[in-house]
C-alpha cells in the first residue's frame, strides 16, 4: 500500500503525509464533528456556519432530510421524523416495546430481531437513522478539509453497553466510514481539555445534558488514561431543571394538571427561558399567555430557582460520591473537574460540583463541543499524524459480563470497571451422565439472578464426548476489545470441541435499566447474596441426587452389592429430606455427608469410566 | 504478521505465553512487587501492544493486539492484588489452591472473624452505624495487611513447608477479603441512606 500512494497533482508530498481524520460526537438531541486542522482542534460549521447538527432525520417519499430542516418538519410529520434514534439503537424489541409506548413512531417487529419504524420510504432501522446523521457529518467534514477521511472518532456514553456500542459502530459502518475507535465521551472530554498533557492527576467529568447524567472518573498517569469508575442518572438533566420551574410557575398561577398540551408547552417553554436568562441575571421575569386569554406574569429570582433545582442537583452529587466510591476515592483526591453538557451553564451546578470536590470545575470550552473536539484530537492521533504523541485512552467496560450458571445464577466473569481489552475463561462441567450438549447464556448486569440481568447472547456448544457428570471440561473465554465489543468462545478441554460466536445481539440495555440495575444490585446485594447461597445449595443438592439416582440406575447393581447399595440409598434418602430445608448449612452439611458415604461408589464408577475410554467404548454402548 | 515491522516483533516476543507475569513485566519472581515499576512497565507495555496503536493495521494484527493487552491487562490485576499475587506464586511452585472449597481450620482465626461479622451484622443498631463499619473495615484492612507481611516471608526461599504456610495465610486473606466487601456494601447502602 505503502508503495502506491499517490500524492495529488500539483500538491507536494509531505515526509509524513497528513492523513484526514475527525471525530463525531453522536449525540441524543445534537450531534458534532470536529478536526485538528494547522494544530488545532474545532468543530467545524455548516455552510450556514451552525455547528451543531440536531440528530433528525426525516424520512419522506422522495428522499430525506437530516438536521435542522428534519427538526423543523417534526411537529407536522411526526411518524416519519425519527429524533431518537441514540436511544433506541442496539435495543430490541422488548426494550422497544417499553419506549415504544412513549415514541410516535410506528414499530415492525416482525422477522427480525432488529426493530424497524414503518415511514413513507420503507422500514428504517435506528442503525440506518444514526448512519444518515454520521453521512452529513462526514460530508461536511470532507468538503471543510478537502479530501476523504482516513477514519473517524465516534464517541459514546461510558455506560453504553456493548449491544448499543456494536450498533453504533454498524451505522458507521453504513454510513461508509472506518472507525478507528469508539471513545467514551468522558474521556474525550478530559482530552479536549488537555488533561493528559498533565504529569499525572485523578479527574472528574460531569456531564450534565438535557435528559441525561453522566459521572466518570478518569485517572491519568504518563500519558495514559483509566477510567476508574462511571456512574449516572439516565433520566435526569435540563429538561428536569424546566420541568420543576413549570410547576413552580403552575402552583403560582394557580394553573391545575388539566393544563392543556398547548399551555403545557407554552409553560416548558417559559421555565427554559427563566432558566436561561437567570444563568447570567438575579432574576427572570416570567410571562405566561393563559387559556381565558388573561396574562400572568411574576419575576423568578435566583434564589428561588437554586432551592427548586437543588434536590436534582444533590441526585447528581449522589452518583458522583457512588463513582468516587467505586473508584476508592475521596473527593479530595480528584484534582480537576470539567464540565460537559449545557446544563451545565447553570451557575448553581457549578458551585454545587465545586463544593463537592472542592475546586473550581473547568468550563472554558464550550460544554456543547468539548466532546467533538475532544474525539478530534483522538482521531488524529489514532490516524497517524502524531507518531510522538505517547497518549494512551484505557477504557473500562460499564457493567459486569456473567455466564448463566444452574439455577438461573450469573456467574460474573468480568465485573464492572474492568480495564479493557480483557480476556477471561472459566471452566464449567456437564449436569448430566452423557450429556454431549451445552447451553452458553452471556449476561449483562449487576445483580446476581440472570432474570434481573440482560441477556447478552446464547449459543449452544455441541459434540461434546459422553462422559460422566461433571467430568467434562468446558472451558468459556470471554473477551472484550478496546472498543469495548463482546466475542465469546467456548471450548471442551478434554476433546478439544469448540464454538465461538462473535456477538452480535440486536437489542441492549436501555439507560433506565442500567441505572435501575445498579441502584438496584446495592440494595439488594446482601439479600440476593443469602438468597443466591440457599439456592446454591439447594441445587447442588438436587444435582447430586440427580447424579446418584441416574448411577444406581446404570449400574449401581453391577458395582454395589446390596449391603452397600442399602448405605448408598439411605444416605439418598437422607438428603432428599434435608434439601428440603431453607438453611443453607443443613443442606450444605447433608451433601457432604452423601459425598462422603459415597465416595467409594464414585471411585468405583470413575474407574469404571476410564476402563471404557480406554478400551474405546463409550457409555451409551453398555445401556 | 510482516517482516520489517519492529511494532509487530516487539508484540510477538511479549505475546510469548510461556513466559509468567513477572517475566512479562521484567520483575523478579518475588511476593513483594516495586508498585511504581509495576505500572510504569505496564504502560510501556499497552503503549506497543494496545489496539490503538494498530487502528490502521491488519485484521489479524488487530486481534493480535486485542489478546495481547487482554494478557497485559490480565497480568497487571493478579501482581497488583496481594490476594491474586499469593495464589499466582503458589501456582508458579506447582500448588495449585480449590479456591472455593479450602478453608482455614485456624480456630482462633474463626473465632475472631465470627466476632467480627456479628459486629458488621449488629452495626445498624449502633449509635454511629457509618463509624462502626468503618472500624470494622480498618480492622480488616490491618489484619490483611500483617498478612501480606507475612506471605512475603514465605517465598523469599520457599520450601515445601513455607508454601503451606502461604496456602494456609492465602486461605485467611481470601476469608478477610470476603468479610472486606460485605462491609463495603454496608458502608455503600448506609452512604445512600445518608445522602
Amino acid at each position: 500500500m505503502a508503495l502506491l500512494q499517490i500524492a495529488e497533482p500539483g500538491q507536494a508530498q509531505a515526509p509524513h503525509q497528513h492523513k484526514l481524520a475527525a471525530g463525531i460526537d453522536l449525540g441524543t438531541t445534537n450531534s458534532l464533528v470536529a478536526s485538528v486542522r494547522s494544530g488545532n482542534a474545532e468543530t467545524l460549521p455548516d455552510a450556514a456556519g451552525r455547528h451543531l447538527l440536531p440528530s433528525v432525520v426525516r424520512y419522506k417519499a422522495d428522499g430525506i432530510d437530516v438536521g435542522h430542516v428534519a427538526r423543523a418538519e417534526e411537529a407536522a410529520d411526526p411518524l416519519n421524523t425519527i429524533s431518537s434514534a441514540k436511544r433506541l439503537i442496539g435495543r430490541g424489541v422488548q426494550d422497544i416495546k417499553t419506549l415504544g409506548s412513549r415514541l410516535p413512531y410506528r414499530f415492525i417487529q416482525e422477522h427480525t430481531t432488529v426493530p424497524r419504524i414503518q415511514t413513507v420510504a420503507g422500514d428504517i432501522s435506528p442503525i440506518e437513522v444514526s448512519a444518515e446523521v454520521l453521512k452529513v457529518l462526514s460530508d461536511r467534514a470532507e468538503e471543510t478539509l478537502g479530501g476523504d477521511l482516513s477514519g473517524v472518532v465516534i464517541t459514546v456514553p461510558a455506560y453504553f453497553d456493548e449491544a448499543q456500542r456494536q450498533a453504533t459502530k454498524d451505522a458507521a459502518k453504513l454510513a461508509g466510514l472506518h472507525v478507528f475507535r469508539l471513545l467514551n465521551e468522558p474521556t474525550a472530554a478530559a482530552v479536549a481539555y488537555g488533561l493528559d498533557k498533565r504529569a499525572e492527576g485523578i479527574h472528574a467529568i460531569y456531564d450534565l445534558g438535557g435528559g441525561t447524567f453522566d459521572i466518570s472518573i478518569l485517572r491519568l498517569n504518563k500519558g495514559v488514561f483509566e477510567v476508574m469508575a462511571t456512574g449516572g442518572d439516565s433520566a435526569l438533566g435540563g429538561d428536569d431543571f424546566d420541568r420543576v420551574v413549570a410547576e413552580w410557575i403552575m402552583q403560582q398561577a394557580a394553573i391545575g394538571d388539566d393544563a392543556d398540551h398547548g399551555l403545557q408547552k407554552r409553560l416548558m417553554r417559559a421555565a427554559c427561558d427563566a432558566k436561561e436568562a437567570l444563568s447570567d441575571a438575579d432574576e427572570a421575569n416570567v410571562v405566561i399567555n393563559l387559556d381565558d386569554g388573561s396574562c400572568w406574569e411574576q419575576a423568578l429570582n435566583r434564589e428561588t430557582f437554586n432551592q427548586l433545582i437543588d434536590p436534582l442537583i444533590k441526585k447528581t452529587q449522589m452518583a458522583c460520591r457512588r463513582a468516587l466510591r467505586d473508584a476508592g476515592l475521596t473527593p479530595e483526591e480528584v484534582s480537576e473537574v470539567v464540565m460537559v453538557g449545557g446544563s451545565t451553564r447553570v451557575p448553581r451546578v457549578r458551585e454545587k460540583v465545586g463544593e463537592l470536590f472542592g475546586s473550581e470545575p473547568l468550563v472554558n470550552i464550550d460544554p456543547d463541543r468539548v466532546v467533538a473536539v475532544g474525539a478530534a484530537i483522538q482521531a488524529d492521533i489514532l490516524a497517524g499524524n502524531k507518531p510522538d504523541d505517547e497518549m494512551l485512552l484505557l477504557d473500562v467496560i460499564p457493567l459486569s459480563l456473567g455466564i448463566e450458571t444452574m439455577g438461573g445464577l450469573s456467574e460474573k466473569l468480568i465485573s464492572r470497571n474492568t480495564t479493557i481489552p480483557v480476556a477471561r475463561a472459566q471452566e464449567f462441567t456437564t449436569f448430566k451422565d452423557g450429556q454431549t450438549a451445552i447451553a452458553i447464556h452471556v449476561v449483562q448486569g449487576e445483580r446476581e439472578l440472570v432474570s434481573d440481568c440482560r441477556s447478552l447472547a446464547r449459543f449452544e456448544l455441541r459434540g461434546i464426548p459422553p462422559m460422566v457428570a461433571g467430568a467434562a471440561r468446558i472451558r468459556v473465554t470471554l473477551e472484550v476489545d478496546a472498543d469495548g465489543l463482546l466475542n465469546v468462545s467456548a471450548k471442551e478441554m478434554s476433546s478439544g470441541v469448540q464454538a465461538s460466536i462473535g456477538v452480535k445481539p440486536s437489542y441492549g440495555l436501555t439507560d433506565n435499566e442500567i441505572e435501575t440495575m445498579l441502584r438496584d444490585s446495592i440494595a439488594h446485594a446482601s439479600k440476593d447474596k443469602l438468597a443466591r447461597s440457599l439456592r446454591e445449595q439447594q441445587v447442588e443438592a438436587a444435582r447430586t441426587i440427580e447424579a446418584l439416582e441416574a448411577a444406581l440406575l446404570d449400574d449401581g447393581d453391577r458395582l454395589l452389592n446390596a449391603d452397600e447399595r442399602s448405605t448408598v440409598e439411605s444416605a439418598l434418602e437422607e438428603l432428599r429430606r434435608l434439601a428440603q430445608s431453607d438453611d443453607l448449612k443443613i443442606i450444605r452439611q447433608g451433601i457432604e455427608e452423601l459425598e462422603r458415604v459415597c465416595g467409594f461408589y464414585v471411585e468405583r464408577r470413575m474407574n469404571q469410566s476410564v476402563q471404557q475410554a480406554m478400551s474405546g467404548h463409550n457409555v451409551e454402548e453398555f445401556e | 504478521m510482516r517482516d520489517g515491522c519492529p511494532t509487530v516483533a516487539v508484540f510477538f516476543d511479549m505475546l510469548d505465553f510461556s513466559k509468567n507475569y513477572f517475566e512479562l513485566f521484567g520483575l523478579p519472581v518475588s511476593y513483594i512487587v516495586d508498585a511504581n515499576a509495576l505500572s510504569d512497565r505496564y504502560r510501556d507495555l499497552q503503549r506497543i501492544v494496545h489496539p490503538d496503536r494498530f487502528a490502521n493495521a491488519t485484521d489479524q494484527e488487530r486481534r493480535l493486539s486485542v489478546q495481547g493487552a487482554a494478557l497485559i491487562n490480565e497480568a497487571l490485576e493478579t501482581l497488583k492484588d496481594p490476594i491474586a499475587r499469593g495464589s499466582y506464586l503458589l501456582t508458579l511452585h506447582g500448588v495449585e489452591m480449590d479456591a472455593q472449597n479450602e478453608s482455614t481450620q485456624d480456630m482462633g482465626f474463626l473465632m475472631q472473624q465470627m466476632e467480627l461479622r456479628e459486629q458488621l451484622e449488629e452495626v445498624r443498631r449502633q449509635d454511629d452505624p457509618y463509624e462502626a463499619v468503618l472500624d470494622i473495615s480498618n480492622r480488616v484492612n490491618k489484619q490483611i495487611t500483617s498478612l501480606v507481611g507475612q506471605m512475603a516471608v514465605q517465598f523469599e526461599t520457599p520450601t515445601d513447608d513455607q508454601l503451606a504456610a502461604a496456602r494456609e495465610i492465602l486461605r485467611k486473606m481470601r476469608f478477610l477479603q470476603k468479610l472486606r466487601s460485605e462491609a463495603e456494601m454496608v458502608a455503600a447502602e448506609l452512604e445512600d441512606e445518608l445522602s
